[in-house]
């Protein structure tokens, strides 16, 4: 198990940026599900996601939530041969919209 | 008969000024784009030096939302506990053809296709570009769309760092994470008189701010700050590769952390915080290259790699820019000659080659391999440069000895063959 630590609540940044959720469509899938993948690559995106998205709680629970995906694609290039299985751009006009980039 | 003469996929620094070259010679042109607006869905550190644009908007130049000139270059080493300053100015800096611009996406997109636009390239906005049409030779003859399949005689690729078509368009394999970067940001609101307070700027100008260091907690990769007009972007980007496996904290944290530093959280000082946004930077260079054409596709920008990191330059968009106009008027001339093979758009190669951005490739070529080693200037070099520091300025009273002799252990500390190694290195790839 992992010991990355971190402080930081980015889902509170999240919040302030504009979002178009697609809720009935998951355009990042992972190999049976968050909870199922290996630790040591499920950590991999615990520190490389710039949206915190990937999370492991107090019990070592893994989840996964797209919801606020910034759409960079490292999580495809990091693990894009384990346990990414899906990455495709959200469906039309959904997903993030950058006010200032 | 094709429905246009052009698709250009992806409405960035190259998209736009692709299409731009494309409808100003009187090629239809259709721009699709999958933000709901150009520049939605992108990001930038960042700064753009002004020749590349100079060359595609010579009449309209000023017209350009760039945020502030750049007028200071600053580097800093960071130690857990120091932290080392350059901040250089210079006339040259700011002369026409040589000066760069901070800019941000949102705005500075939507100019850039608005004068596609407004040169007769149509777009679509909404919708990402998920596969290609190619006809039974395996030539690119068009794009779907949603439901849509349109066609066009050339196509070129314009979308991105994390592009999905690259491969599907010339077979090249997913970069790999050793030379892709991943770049969080945060863009901070700050009155414009602040800003030059802060940053002890003249009206109109900034910095480009770039740490290495301990910003990263010494894995691969840096901390950036670059001033815009009213906000302040503040960001890390790190190596994808080591940060995925080396690195004790998440980027974001690290993000945290640089702006919690006592060098930068005054300049951050009751800013508004309005925006966290993510991005990746394809450090790959002419390494990661894939080939840049195909029958009927032409591949310009980051999708292609086109990009710098020398840890005190960073490039991309002016690479994309001119890749983006070289790749258009070879458009025109190859829908000119009725030749839209990979043959016909090989002007398109030539352009590039005899341009600085193929010269520059290559000149860096060694760049990412040296930088992806280079692990003394993220944990080593810094704290070598803290040592020195502190036996020049710190003053305690007691007798001062000479200082070569107060010097040479510090630098015997990180090895002499270990900075001839790293100088000789960075001699060789720079």
């Amino acid at each position: 198990m992992s010991d990355i630590k971190f402080t930081v609540n980015v889902d509170e940044y999240l919040s302030l940026n504009k979002y178009e959720v697609d809720e009935s469509n998951a355009h990042i899938e992972l190999k049976g599900g968050a909870e199922a993948c290996d630790p040591a690559e499920f950590d991999k995106l615990i520190r490389v996601c710039p949206a915190a998205l990937y999370k492991r709680d107090e019990d070592g629970k893994q989840s996964f939530d797209y919801a606020g995906c910034l759409e960079c694609g490292t999580c495809r290039i990091a693990c894009g041969d384990t346990i990414v299985e899906k990455w495709e751009n959200p469906q039309p006009t959904m997903g993030v919209e950058y006010r200032f980039g | 008969m094709a429905d246009f003469d052009a698709i250009v996929v992806g409405s960035g620094c190259a998209g736009s000024v692709a299409a731009y070259e494309l409808a100003k010679a009187g090629k239809s042109v259709l721009v699709v784009e999958r933000g709901n607006f150009a520049g939605a869905k992108n990001m930038t550190g960042g700064r753009i030096y002004g020749h590349c644009l100079r060359a595609v908007f010579p009449d309209n130049f000023d017209e350009i939302p760039f945020e502030r000139k750049v007028s200071h270059e600053r580097i800093s080493l960071m130690s857990p506990d120091s932290n080392f300053t350059i901040d250089f100015a210079s006339d040259e800096l700011l002369k026409d053809g040589q000066e760069s611009y901070t800019v941000l996406r949102g705005p500075f997109d939507q100019w850039l296709a608005e004068q596609a636009e407004n040169a007769g390239a149509e777009y679509i906005y909404g919708i990402a570009v998920e596969k290609l049409v190619k006809d039974e030779s395996g030539k690119v003859i068009g794009i779907f769309a949603g439901e849509d399949e349109i066609t066009a005689d050339v196509v070129v690729l314009c979308d991105g760092a994390n592009s999905l078509l690259v491969e599907q368009a010339v077979g090249a394999k997913r970069v790999p994470a050793s030379q892709m970067a991943v770049g969080v940001k945060q863009v901070f609101e700050l009155p414009e008189e602040e800003i030059e307070k802060r940053f002890q700027c003249n009206p109109g100008e900034g910095a480009a701010w770039l740490f290495a260091g301990d910003c990263t907690h010494g894995t691969f990769g840096g901390g950036i700050i670059y001033t815009n007009k009213d906000s302040i972007s503040i960001g890390i980007v790190a190596g994808i590769e080591a940060t995925a496996e080396k690195a004790t904290v998440p980027v974001y944290q690290m993000l945290e952390d640089l702006k919690n530093r006592p060098e930068v959280a005054p300049v951050l000082k009751d800013a508004k915080l309005v925006e966290h946004s993510g991005h990746m930077v394809p450090e790959g260079g002419i390494t990661t290259m894939p080939e840049l054409t195909a029958d009927g596709v032409l591949i310009a920008g980051d999708n292609a790699t086109m990009c710098v990191n020398l840890g005190y330059t960073v490039r991309g968009m002016d690479y994309a820019v001119a890749a983006g106009q070289m790749a258009g008027q070879a458009a025109v001339k190859a829908l000119d000659a009725g030749d839209t093979s990979k043959a016909g758009l090989k002007c398109y190669i030539d352009a590039l080659e005899d341009s600085f951005v193929m010269k520059d490739m290559r000149q860096f070529k060694n760049v990412p391999a040296f930088m992806e080693n280079f692990d003394r200037m993220f944990c080593g070099y810094p704290e070598m440069m803290r040592d020195m520091m502190n036996t020049m300025f710190v003053v305690d009273g007691t007798p001062v000895g000479p200082m070569k002799k107060s010097m040479m252990p510090i630098v015997k500390g990180m090895g002499m063959m270990n900075l001839f190694k790293d100088v000789r290195g960075a001699m060789k790839a720079l």
